[in-house]
């Protein structure tokens, strides 16, 4: 028997969360609907992004579902892999970004 | 090359191994709803026909390429072939019946000796001829560059596979340097008119996905490959047909060595459309494979569940009587949510829109 905290099969119970409270998760089921329906973005612009947010969120689930949801949208390995690094490119920046700070500590206690 | 599954002696090659695994390949196999309890509530069951509108004929399963995905286990290894007389046979029927259409496929439909002479025999009958042309057999033997020549000539509908517009996507399914052959294949097509506006000369392509996934919408899919087609190579045609790939022959031996085939089928019913189910083309079509015995589509010929007539034999072409034909229940298995899942799939694309 495999002992694992993620099991593939647990996303088609996502539905389900309403078990324990019904009314949060029937108003995010919603939510989730309009935000992945029509709108100003192309069905596949979104899955693209929600295939990004899945790596920097690292959601397993998601990473799986949007991955095969990209494909089914007409996206390419090469536009999901720039998506990945667009993802990547932010989140390693958002942490280079704070260089700064250390930057103007350091100087600020170091001799000039 | 890929020897095909029926020259490697694969049990996958025999359709009643193929029904067993669809049906009961696996402990989860056996509980998934079956085809037919999705048609009860919409009053589709038991499925029975439309008015017949496309006469379907596999002309024989040689091909020049061995594509991962195909259905019908076609390749250079196999030899079926329809002869002369069974092609008099289907223009007889075809005469009698209310069959618009002509639709040629294969295998590979040109590499029939008697390919031409057939195509021109149903022209004299004034019906459409479609041909499920793989494009690289234009390129495969000087005998057959004038195809598109011979297309013109007798008002051909061309319907193509392309499943996407690089060569990665394309090699990866259909072989290797299939994609640079279909490109300049395409390119013979259009200068000859070939899904260029005002000729009438209809190109059509066919998407359908490179694994075990859903097609996209086939709108946008168009969109996608005629931009991209034009910008680089040039290239136009008419319309995109968006296909599933149906989990039996070579496709299902990937979905079992894969590890995909109990979440493809979970896929498949899950994406289960009324709308897709009652256009579904099996009700307005009918199939002859090579060697005449007749079926209710494609994929049943394949999987060898054949037409029976009324005194239970497999009915061959020979013996059609399109009044009984079109009382006949139509045969349905596990492989039709191939069908029925998303906007549907047809040889014609979406069922949906």
């Amino acid at each position: 028997m495999h002992n694992h905290y993620y099991d593939p099969e647990d996303l088609k119970n996502f539905g389900k969360v309403t078990e324990f409270e019904e009314k949060m998760g029937a108003k995010f089921f919603e939510y989730y609907q309009t935000v992945f329906g029509k709108g100003a973005l192309s069905a596949r612009e979104k899955s693209l992004i929600a295939l990004a947010v899945a790596h920097v969120v690292q959601c397993p689930y998601c990473i799986d579902a949007y991955s095969t949801d990209c494909l089914e949208k007409g996206a390419n390995e090469q536009q999901m892999m720039e998506a990945v690094h667009v993802a990547c490119a932010i989140r390693g920046g958002a942490s280079l970004v704070h260089a700064t700070q250390m930057m103007k500590h350091v100087k600020k206690v170091n001799l000039p | 090359m890929t020897k095909s599954l029926f020259s490697q002696a694969s049990p996958l090659a025999k359709g009643e191994e193929q029904i067993r695994i669809l049906n009961e390949g696996s402990p989860k196999l056996r509980t998934l709803t079956p085809f037919g309890k999705k048609l009860e509530p919409l009053g589709l069951f038991p499925l029975k026909r439309t008015s017949l509108e496309i006469f379907q004929v596999n002309v024989g399963k040689m091909c020049n390429q061995v594509c991962k995905h195909c259905h019908v286990d076609a390749g250079p290894d196999r030899r079926e072939i329809m002869t002369r007389e069974t092609m008099l046979q289907c223009l007889k029927a075809l005469k009698e019946s209310s069959a618009h259409t002509v639709d040629l496929t294969g295998g590979a439909p040109e590499m029939n000796p008697d390919f031409r002479w057939f195509v021109e025999e149903i022209r004299k009958l004034d019906k459409k001829v479609i041909v499920r042309c793989n494009l690289t057999i234009i390129l495969a033997n000087p005998s057959y560059y004038d195809l598109p020549e011979f297309f013109k000539k007798y008002q051909v509908q061309v319907v193509s596979s392309l499943p996407y517009y690089d060569k990665r996507n394309t090699d990866r399914q259909r072989g290797d340097g299939v994609f640079d052959k279909s490109i300049k294949a395409l390119q013979m097509l259009n200068e000859v008119g070939y899904g260029k506006g005002g000729t009438g000369l209809q190109l059509d392509l066919v998407y359908n996905p490179t694994g075990a996934f859903l097609p996209g919408a086939q709108e946008e899919l168009e969109a996608d490959f005629k931009r991209e087609l034009k910008t680089l190579f040039g290239i136009e045609f008419n319309q995109l047909f968006v296909i599933t790939n149906m989990p039996i022959s070579r496709f299902l031996e990937y979905l079992e060595q894969s590890g995909n085939l109990e979440s493809y089928l979970e896929k498949l019913i899950a994406a289960f459309n009324p709308q897709a189910a009652k256009g579904v083309m099996c009700r307005n079509t009918v199939s002859i494979g090579w060697d005449g015995y007749v079926y209710d589509c494609d994929f049943n010929q394949q999987l060898d569940l054949p037409v029976l007539s009324q005194t239970q034999r497999r009915l061959h072409v020979a013996e059609i009587n399109w009044k009984a034909f079109s009382e006949e229940t139509i045969i349905i298995n596990q492989h039709c949510f191939g069908c029925t899942a998303g906007s549907g799939s047809s040889c014609g694309g979406s069922l949906v829109e």
